[in-house]
């Protein structure tokens, strides 16, 4: 399974009918067990370019190929739950088919098994960020796309998520494109990380790191880390 | 408690205006009373009654029905929107009477004549709410339901439903308000039982006791439904309002 993105183009035009470009041409693509990682500041056109990939929005130049029959797992950047619905019913009603031992793992994982028959409305936001990462990875994805789904949670529960995140991405082949303004979340996490400039977004930097993700080690973080300040700079 | 109290107030000025205006204008509670006993044991009051709730019913089924569908799709699809609105405005402004008259003219002194006219009288204000229900769906829950690949019915039912079911609720208690005072005229103009029809016989003959004996039985009818039907459904609808914030 591979996912091509070509988008040549996104403009937008606003009610004073003026128009802006949203987004200049990006081309990259994504195999199977591949996470790849969008970086750039807020506002350059990541969600814009995510609506596009997930098939939300069709007003664009270009062209997305994703296998018809690819199952697509979603974390928005706000948990975007059905209030009146509990939390297992939540997931359950986007993965009809998901077993009770599997689903019982996912909330073990994501420390959920205490919430099952609460409301969306009964929990805090971290939770109900695990929630949607509960119903992400319940339907099995073949492409997972996680919008700054650690945004605006305190370091101690970010960083616990982004290893609950890392084992649930490793646990089977799966396309996953990470969009996050966090240089860490994204060497913890990527494969190969795609630098965006600010609006319109194109790509500056393409980065691919070596290492897979299971060995790499605090040292590697570091030298990742100096290495893409020197490509940083280089490219300003 | 209180209630109790405000209807008893009510009791006593009657009886007191009775006293003073006299029997044939403005009969006793006493008075009434036995006429609706009389009334009820000859079976008559059940008959009319009856006759008016399955119009009541029939009318307000079909409005709902039609009404909802109608709004959703308005509310979803904006060439529906603006076909229909033209339509709409139409209806609404349309009195109630003309709405009778002409459906008797056109479909003769008819049961379905009768139905129709009351349904078409209430279809508007169902549109409107639901149309406004719709329009305030949320779009982001829309966008999770389809990246997810809901099928259509599933979406429908837990992510569609849930968010409509207030401004149903309100249609229904609103409509219903409307239709229990449109079922009388039409059943006045061009039926032959009824609690209109039974008003309007009063009517001719000066029968204030039979008046006054029909109409009260009418009223309680409704406000039993209302407290015990209306009102449960409503607050069972709107029950995970507080919790969406």
């Amino acid at each position: 399974m591979r996912l091509e993105v070509e988008i040549t183009g996104k403009t937008f035009r606003s009610a004073a009918g003026e128009t802006h470009e949203v987004l200049a041409p990006v081309k990259f693509a994504l195999s199977s067990g591949e996470v790849g990682v969008l970086i750039g500041p807020s506002g350059c056109g990541k969600s814009t370019m995510l609506r596009i990939i997930l098939g939300l929005d069709h007003e664009f130049q270009g062209r997305i190929a994703r296998p018809p029959q690819a199952r697509i797992g979603m974390v928005f950047q706000e948990p975007r739950l059905l209030p009146w619905r509990s939390v297992e019913q939540n997931v359950r009603l986007v993965a009809p088919d998901v077993t009770d031992a599997k689903l019982s793992e996912l909330f073990r994982i994501l420390e959920l098994q205490a919430h099952r028959d609460h409301f969306p409305g009964e929990l805090s936001l971290g939770l109900a960020r695990r929630v949607a990462l509960a119903r992400a990875f319940a339907v099995e994805p073949d492409l997972l796309v996680l919008d700054e789904p650690l945004a605006s949670l305190d370091d101690a529960l970010a960083g616990r998520l982004r290893d609950e995140l890392a084992t649930l991405v490793a646990s089977r082949p799966v396309m996953t494109l990470l969009v996050t303004h966090s240089l860490d979340d994204a060497i913890r996490l990527g494969d190969r990380l795609f630098f965006l400039s600010p609006r319109p977004a194109r790509i500056v930097q393409d980065v691919p790191i070596a290492i897979p993700r299971a060995m790499r080690s605090e040292a590697d973080f570091g030298r990742i880390r100096a290495e893409l300040a020197a490509l940083q700079l280089e490219s300003k | 408690m209180l209630r109790l109290l405000s209807f008893a107030l009510f009791l006593v000025i009657w009886w007191i205006a009775a006293l003073f205006v006299g029997g044939a204008k403005l009969p006793s509670p006493p008075a009434v009373l036995e006429v609706m006993i009389a009334e009820a044991s000859s079976g008559a009051l059940f008959l009319h009654l009856g006759a008016t709730l399955a119009r009541v019913i029939l009318a307000f089924v079909l409005a709902m029905s039609l009404g909802s569908a109608i709004g959703y799709l308005m509310g979803r699809v904006r060439l529906a929107d603006k076909l229909g609105d033209p339509w709409l405005i139409l209806l609404l402004n349309l009195p109630a009477l003309v709405v009778i008259v002409l459906a008797y003219i056109w479909a003769g002194l008819t049961e379905a004549a009768a139905i129709a006219a009351i349904a078409i009288n209430k279809l508007p204000t169902a549109v409107v709410t639901l149309r406004e229900g719709t329009r305030a769906l949320d779009r982001s829950l829309d966008e999770m339901a389809s990246v997810f690949a809901m099928p259509r019915w599933r979406a429908f039912r837990h992510v569609v439903l849930p968010q409509l079911a207030p401004y149903i609720a309100a249609a229904a208690r609103s409509g219903l308000s409307l239709v229990w005072k449109i079922v009388l005229v039409a059943e006045l103009l061009g039926r032959p039982n009824g609690v209109g029809f039974e008003i309007g016989v009063a009517f001719q003959l000066f029968d204030t006791p039979r008046l006054l004996a029909y109409s009260l039985t009418f009223a309680a009818v409704v406000l039993v439904i209302e407290t015990l039907l209306v009102q449960p459904f409503e607050a069972r609808a709107t029950r995970w309002r507080p919790r969406a914030a």
